[in-house]
């Protein structure tokens, strides 16, 4: 086995995950210039929502293949209105507040998102059922699975379909307007609600699949797995330039990368002091350093302090 | 005029002016501030009979929590409240502290480091205390200096990772060289010594039993005290209002010749330093730490108290801590029997409750308070509008 | 009279984009320069370089007789430039008296142990921070209102304070970012009035401004960029009939 294809791999599989996830973020950043802190936590409702779903389908004995797109309809439509209603009443009308006010309601969102889902569905891991037979298949030393690979080829259709939509539609040009300038757009007749909210939950859409990537992809899913994921997410929409859409899928994949190369070598790299414990360590680093060393990300332009 | 004389006199001054100050509605305004200070102390110094009697034990030694948490609230009030930098891994420097005397304070290293102390090591309180606050200081500054440069809600979520890395190392180091014995964590913790009195054991003073949370009381708020007093200071001062400048606007305070740059140092490393006090004394009391007990959850916990409470204003923090150190015991002992003689059953158990309260209490202050629940001189000081306030 | 503040080929890019190229600016002491231009031309960018919110890509800066390589906001201050913003930036959520003694910050000295022992010395010295404040909230004329929080100041009065606060730090030359914006008629005048005693004390003061007649009436010299370049420099007479300016700037929009 190559282990340092086998770890590309596991990076890629990760990656697009953090991508999905990390586009929301810089969406709604590239628009409000506001980082949404609850979005981990709508990842997670997106995979407790998509789990429930599945388990109640195939507990009226509906066909897999019918239920798995079901219950992601269905996650999305639940985390769609999560999306909007956060909006609504956490951001909305802090808009024109200090910077610190939205990010503490955003902090109080995440805390209510993760305790009612604990008293939902339980403290307990949710194991992803089993829908079709996952083969494994080997790759120049790696082995990859279905559900792999699917986690990849979706990630790109969902990723390359997101671009079309900000570059090619009336929906995406209002986007970009409102990013560019709210005051103008608003001005040009754009509603500036309107499009807001359609960011959150397009994000928000785009974070139920995320959710359900991961549990499908660990085979698990619990209440508290949005904290680290939202926040490895928003690593990588840093490290890509947050607010720039290309950059979140390149810094996603990035950080999926660098996490699991790094956890594959850190111990030979330190002589065996640090093992492999530390993973979780890496992505706060590189966030660290991204800010120090380039506030404006990969592919960001610069940010400068306006006077 | 005799001794005697002027004792009663004063005894029925006091008498009287509090009958008046009741019968005027007029009790907080400035000129019977003394009088206001004693009684408050003989309270505070009445205090754990009170509970113990009322409530019993267990009750004092929550308020000994509530004390460390007024601590820790005080603290972050610096960073947050004053200079306006919103600090999510702040518990780290309470860790830091508690680290510090775990592992100075107890037989735990004679494991790793058998030949160089084969007893472990066993430092006096008195001197623990300085160096956790000097090292916590040291890693507020450390933590703080790659955070110069950032924007509020980037800073944020550095700081929130740097406490889940300082927590991910605690509960990790204990190999190769087992140094904080991992998510076990570190016991057998030596109790706080003040003047070769342990604070462990039961002391009697004029006929009067002194048991040891009692104790530990007594040492908590005079740490209070100063971490008060400190802070009201710091808030009156120079430094204080270069911190309020930077918190209103960096770029007009730089603009004003404001060095930012070692301004916010200074804050955090004060913050980090009040944490790092906080941290040591729990750790003395509780003679055991762990990783667990500084999660996000608590460096939450702390923010939602100084949010509370009304960001900037000391005894607006301090209320939010007493509010929310109190809260998760008032649910523990209402929240079970309510629903079980409601529903029979305990559908929520009082601690996700306590976290839903916060939750809703961050947005719900936000949202229609933000200045919390006891605004800041200022806004008062605007509605007295009278020059009272500002001499002294 | 002497030189206060030199530019020589003080170039700013952003990206690509060229904000100023090869200004010379040179502004004695004592008098009042002002600096106009179309929009765009480059004003703000070359203001914020002379406060140091923004550093020169190219040039050299030589203030009060010191040569500065970088040049950071507060270190300027010190140096003995205080400066005004367009779009006022007080400390909204401290009162007048505060933002005035935040101004005081960087000619004193009391750090935490001042702070804390509240010694003699620290008491005098808030004594003095105090009594200065004061004493220039009265001299821009809103004693009445200094213990109001500055945002709920009205519009001219955030604009005194403004100069005020600035003046807390006992400037050499005061630089004016569009001072009069806003204002109505009587509150330019009565600014003119305050700038021209400013002026008195030996304050040399810097001015950016759309109000040509305010400038043209006020400054004893006045520059002109357009596009990025200083296209005039001169007293206000002869920049008026400068014909560069007359084609890039005054012809369009004086009245």
């Amino acid at each position: 086995m190559n282990i340092f294809l086998q770890q590309i791999v596991n990076g890629l599989v990760q990656g697009s995950v953090y991508a999905l996830v990390a586009l929301g973020y810089t969406m709604v950043y590239g628009i409000l210039g506001l980082i949404n802190f609850a979005h981990g936590e709508v990842v997670m409702v997106g995979a407790m929502l998509s789990l429930t779903a599945l388990g109640v389908l195939l507990g009226w004995d509906v066909s897999p293949l019918l239920a798995l797109p079901i219950s992601v309809v269905i996650a999305m439509i639940g985390c769609m209105a999560l999306g909007y209603s956060i909006e609504r009443v956490a951001y909305r009308p802090l808009r024109h507040a200090p910077r610190l006010a939205p990010l503490i309601t955003a902090i109080g969102i995440s805390i209510l998102l993760q305790n009612l889902a604990m008293m939902i569905w339980g403290r307990g891991y949710h194991p992803f059922p089993i829908l079709f037979e996952n083969s494994l298949h080997t790759f120049a030393g790696a082995i990859i699975n279905d559900i792999q690979i699917a986690i990849i080829l979706l990630a790109l259709i969902i990723m390359t379909g997101l671009m079309w939509v900000v570059n090619h539609t009336r929906l995406g040009r209002s986007m970009r307007a409102v990013a560019e300038n709210q005051h103008a757009a608003q001005l040009m007749g754009v509603d500036i609600n309107r499009v807001i909210s359609i960011t959150f939950m397009l994000g928000s859409a785009l974070a139920a699949i995320a959710g359900l990537m991961v549990s499908a992809n660990y085979g698990l899913a619990h209440y508290y797995m949005g904290f680290l994921l939202g926040l490895k997410a928003f690593t990588a929409a840093v490290l890509g330039g947050i607010g720039n859409l290309r950059g979140a899928m390149l810094g996603g994949l990035l950080l999926g990368l660098i996490e699991s190369l790094g956890a594959g070598y850190i111990g030979d790299l330190t002589g065996g002091f640090l093992g492999s414990n530390y993973q979780d360590v890496f992505a706060f680093f590189v966030l660290i350093a991204v800010l120090v060393f380039r506030p404006s990300g990969l592919l960001g332009e610069r940010i400068a302090e306006r006077a | 005029m005799s001794r005697r004389s002027l004792r009663d006199s004063l005894r029925f001054g006091l008498l009287a002016t509090l009958l008046r100050e009741f019968y005027t509605m007029n009790f907080f305004t400035k000129h019977n501030s003394r009088l206001l200070f004693w009684l408050m102390l003989a309270a505070l110094v009445l205090l754990p009979f009170v509970t113990d009697a009322l409530l019993g034990r267990g009750w004092v030694r929550i308020v000994d929590f509530a004390m460390l948490y007024i601590m820790l609230a005080l603290g972050l009030n610096i960073v947050v409240g004053y200079a306006g930098l919103l600090d999510l891994g702040y518990i780290a420097f309470f860790a830091v502290g508690a680290y510090c005397y775990a592992l100075t304070g107890s037989p735990h290293l004679a494991a790793a480091f058998p030949t160089v102390f084969p007893e472990g090591i066993h430092l006096p309180f008195f001197i623990v205390l300085p160096l956790a606050a000097l090292v916590a200081g040291g890693f507020g500054v450390l933590l703080g200096a790659p955070t110069l440069r950032l924007r509020g809600d980037y800073l944020a979520i550095v700081t929130l990772g740097f406490g889940e890395i300082i927590r991910i190392f605690m509960n990790n180091l204990n190999a190769p060289i087992n140094l904080t014995n991992g998510p076990q964590g570190i016991s057998r913790i030596d109790p706080i010594t003040i003047v070769g009195v342990s604070l462990n054991s039961t002391q009697s003073l004029f006929g009067i039993t002194l048991p040891s949370v009692h104790l530990y009381f007594y040492l908590f708020l005079t740490c209070t005290a100063v971490v008060v007093f400190i802070s009201h200071r710091l808030e009156r001062s120079r430094i204080g209002r270069a911190w309020m400048a930077i918190r209103e606007d960096e770029v007009a305070a730089t603009a004003m010749g404001l060095n930012t740059r070692n301004l916010k140092l200074l804050a955090f490393a004060m913050g980090a330093m009040f944490g790092g006090v906080s941290g040591t004394l729990f750790a003395g009391f509780q003679g055991f730490v762990s990783p667990e007990s500084f999660s996000l959850m608590e460096s939450i916990m702390v923010l939602c108290m100084v949010v509370l409470g009304g960001m900037g204003n000391i005894s607006g923090v301090i209320l939010g801590g007493i509010l929310l150190a109190l809260l998760p015991e008032i649910l523990r002992h209402s929240v079970v029997p309510i629903q079980q003689s409601l529903f029979g059953k305990t559908l929520i158990d009082p601690e996700s409750l306590r976290m839903l309260l916060f939750g809703f209490a961050l947005i719900a202050v936000m949202l229609y308070r933000p200045a919390g629940l006891w605004p800041s001189r200022l806004r008062k000081r605007e509605l007295q509008s009278d020059e009272t306030a500002e001499t002294v | 009279m002497t030189t206060l503040l030199q530019l020589s080929g003080i170039s700013k890019q952003f990206g690509g984009l060229s904000a100023l190229s090869d200004v010379d600016l040179h502004i004695r002491r004592g008098e009042i320069y002002g600096l106009i231009g179309p929009n765009g031309a480059g004003k703000t960018t070359l203001f914020n370089v002379i406060t140091g919110l923004y550093q020169a890509s190219a040039g050299q800066f030589e203030f009060n007789g010191t040569r500065y390589l970088s040049c950071k906001p507060h270190v300027l201050a010190q140096a003995g430039i205080a400066r005004t913003f367009q779009n006022i930036r007080l400390f909204a959520n401290l009162s007048a008296l505060e933002n005035v003694m935040i101004g005081r910050h960087v000619r004193t000295q009391a750090g935490v142990f001042g702070a804390l022992f509240r010694n003699k010395k620290t008491r005098n010295e808030e004594r003095a921070i105090s009594q200065r404040a004061e004493e220039l909230l009265r001299y821009v004329g809103i004693a009445k209102s200094s213990h109001t929080l500055a945002k709920h100041l009205s519009y001219g009065e955030q604009r005194r304070l403004e100069i005020a606060r600035a003046l807390a730090t006992e400037p050499l030359l005061l630089a004016l970012d569009e001072p009069a914006a806003g204002m109505n008629a009587t509150e330019t005048e009565s600014l003119k009035t305050l700038l021209q005693a400013i002026r008195e004390t030996g304050i040399t003061v810097l001015l950016i401004e759309h109000d040509v007649k305010l400038i043209m009436g006020l400054c004893d010299r006045v520059a002109v960029l357009d596009y990025g370049k200083k296209i005039a420099e001169d007293v206000p007479e002869n920049v008026r009939n400068h014909p560069a300016v007359i084609t890039a700037y005054l012809g369009a929009s004086d009245d």
